[in-house]
């Protein structure tokens, strides 16, 4: 096809087709030269995103390094080096039989403690903020917005404006320093955040299955437990690995409103690692924190996809 | 007969209202009627047991002078500032580079994300062990051949503050990137072609057409660091006790101090009426102008 074309070609066309060439040539270096570039450019890129991931990496993996050490290679070593020969024993100190202020029996109590207090919080307050979220969305009333407006000031209020009052508040109900006081408190701050969860997130179904039901004569109990909590498992994900990961981490509330046997693992670990008798076990807090960090890293690497989704939604749309 | 249904019918119609009224009434009072209280208990001369002797801006007055609060408020601003400001640039950054069809994209978000997973005591308690002067980065420095290399900041009063800075942002730098790389995502592809189409190059389409479009997601990335800032307390609590000397509170830790150790309730109460001004300061400009922006 292109070839008699060709033939059919004048001379002076053929001048112009050759000084075409030239051109197209000229733009072939160019982009030659260009993609160059644009390689070194995408190495540059990598170098950078793998320079930030070490970073992030490197606090992490000088803990679990340290934590494998005796307290002698530490010392005397540097925090960048391999162990020499690796061993558990400070794991197993710091889970059993480290101290952590006036008790020393490691982490492990603490840890449980913890459970205690997460596993009831998270499913109390997700339940309520489903409850919340599905008024607030579906069966708004005069007012209603007014409400929620008022809620989602919650999520931003400073706690310490609130600390002094809610201590007063749990001496006289009698919950001060008890594991269902520290719950209480979790529940009640934590609902704002999943109020806002889980009314983004049915503001964002159509109206039509409600409305439709309604008709019906569906009531309202009905229509939450058949036609909506069907279509909640995603925004429950996310909001209990949201809760989760906050009340897991709290270290406030714990420090203000918990007593001697129901401290959480972050009040625990700060105290083991701030005691201090006779020298200092580094790789024995290292362990230590390593085990508080768990769960959540934990949680975090296998629904870390619905941890992000829950920050933004929580993020973009709730401020 | 009739009345009975009259009453499930209205229980019906209330039911909404009922389910909510719990949720009400804790609101109202544990954080509105708390706030008005602790407000209250900021007027008074309340030490170890709140005592209702008002004194007026007595607290406050005692509160502007004390040095410790100065330090502590001037340490937030410090913080703060540079906390927000580092955690922006570095998220924007990342988030701009990691949009450029990169390969293990996923897995690198869950490494530069995965801090934000972890407590703030944790992460003080690492960047502790690494900022120690005797055992962590400046040693290791050493090691390598530079004698002469200090990084003594966790033990130097005028530095400590910027320890806090470098801990927070590695915990939360990674957040405002997951924040920024959703909402590069959000960008409408057809005016980056067309932008592309009439020849304009990359640095300008980002400056013009994608950064402009992404001041939703600034504004709250600027919000969430902002109220995490103020909170911060554990971080705090776990890479520098507060020390050496005061030098390095913030006004949450300064609060905590006053309320609950050192049996001073009304300052406590003061201070903590003060960091709510301080987050509604923030708050109330942002608000007015979302909502202002919804009516448009």
């Amino acid at each position: 096809m292109k070839q008699s074309y060709n033939l059919s070609l004048s001379s002076e066309a053929t001048k112009n087709l050759s000084l075409l060439d030239s051109v197209k040539g000229k733009i072939r270096r160019y982009l030659q030269q260009r993609s160059v570039l644009q390689h070194l450019l995408r190495i540059v890129l990598y170098v950078i995103l793998l320079t930030m991931a070490f970073i992030y990496l490197a606090p992490l993996l000088v803990m679990v390094m340290n934590s494998l050490k005796d307290v002698e290679e530490i010392r005397n070593g540097s925090l960048l080096s391999l162990p020499q020969d690796p061993s558990l024993a400070a794991w197993s100190k710091a889970w059993g039989s480290a101290c952590t202020g006036s008790t020393c029996e490691g982490i492990a109590p603490f840890f449980i403690n913890s459970f205690k207090i997460v596993l009831p919080a998270v499913a109390i307050s997700t339940i309520l903020g489903a409850l919340n979220g599905y008024v607030l969305s579906m069966w708004r009333f005069k007012g209603s917005d007014l409400f929620f407006g008022l809620l989602l000031f919650g999520c931003f209020i400073p706690f310490q404006v609130v600390l002094i009052p809610m201590a007063m508040t749990l001496g006289w109900l009698g919950l001060a320093s008890s594991a269902g006081g520290l719950i209480l408190v979790h529940v009640i701050y934590g609902m704002a955040f999943t109020t806002l969860f889980f009314r983004n997130y049915y503001v964002g179904l159509p109206r039509e299955l409600i409305s439709a039901a309604k008709i019906d004569g569906a009531g309202f109990f009905l229509i939450f437990w058949r036609i909506i909590l069907p279509l909640s498992p995603p925004i429950i994900v996310v909001t209990v690995i949201w809760q989760f990961t906050q009340i897991w981490n709290d270290f406030l509330f714990g420090v203000v409103f918990s007593g001697a046997d129901n401290l959480p693992v972050t009040v625990a670990l700060n105290n083991l690692v701030n005691t201090s008798f006779g020298g200092k076990e580094y790789n024995v807090d290292m362990a230590a924190a390593l085990l508080a960090a768990l769960p959540t890293i934990v949680v975090y690497v296998f629904a870390g996809k619905y941890f992000v989704r829950g920050l933004s939604a929580g993020a973009v749309k709730g401020a | 007969m009739a009345n009975q249904r009259r009453f499930t019918d209205m229980l019906a119609d209330s039911m909404p209202k009922l389910v909510l009224a719990p949720s009400f009434l804790i609101v109202m009072v544990c954080i509105y009627g708390y706030i008005l209280w602790t407000v209250a208990l900021s007027f008074t001369k309340s030490r170890m047991l709140p005592q209702w002797k008002f004194v007026g801006f007595d607290q406050y007055t005692k509160l502007v002078n004390n040095d410790r609060w100065a330090v502590s408020s001037e340490n937030l601003v410090v913080f703060g500032g540079l906390f927000i400001i580092i955690c922006l640039v570095i998220g924007i950054g990342m988030a701009i580079l990691l949009d450029q069809k990169i390969r293990q994209e996923g897995l690198l978000r869950t490494i530069y994300l995965y801090p934000m997973a972890i407590s703030f005591i944790v992460t003080g308690t690492a960047w502790k062990w690494l900022l120690n002067p005797s055992m962590g980065i400046e040693k290791i420095v050493r090691e390598w051949g530079f004698e002469d290399f200090t990084f003594d900041w966790l033990v130097n009063s005028e530095m400590v503050v910027f320890c806090l800075v470098i801990a927070a942002v590695w915990q939360s730098s990674g957040f405002v990137m997951a924040l920024f790389l959703a909402g590069l995502r959000g960008v409408d592809s057809e005016m980056i072609k067309a932008a592309q189409l009439d020849g304009a190059s990359m640095p300008t389409i980002y400056r013009r057409i994608i950064l402009p479009s992404l001041k939703p997601v600034f504004f709250s990335a600027f919000v969430i660091l902002s109220h995490i800032a103020i909170k911060s307390f554990d971080l705090v609590t776990a890479l520098t006790g507060g020390g050496p000397g005061y030098s390095s509170d913030l006004p949450a830790n300064f609060m905590y101090a006053h309320a609950f150790t050192r049996s001073q309730m009304g300052l406590g109460a003061a201070s903590g009426v003060m960091m709510l001004g301080g987050v509604l300061a923030i708050l109330i400009p942002y608000l007015y102008s979302e909502l202002r922006g919804k009516k448009q």
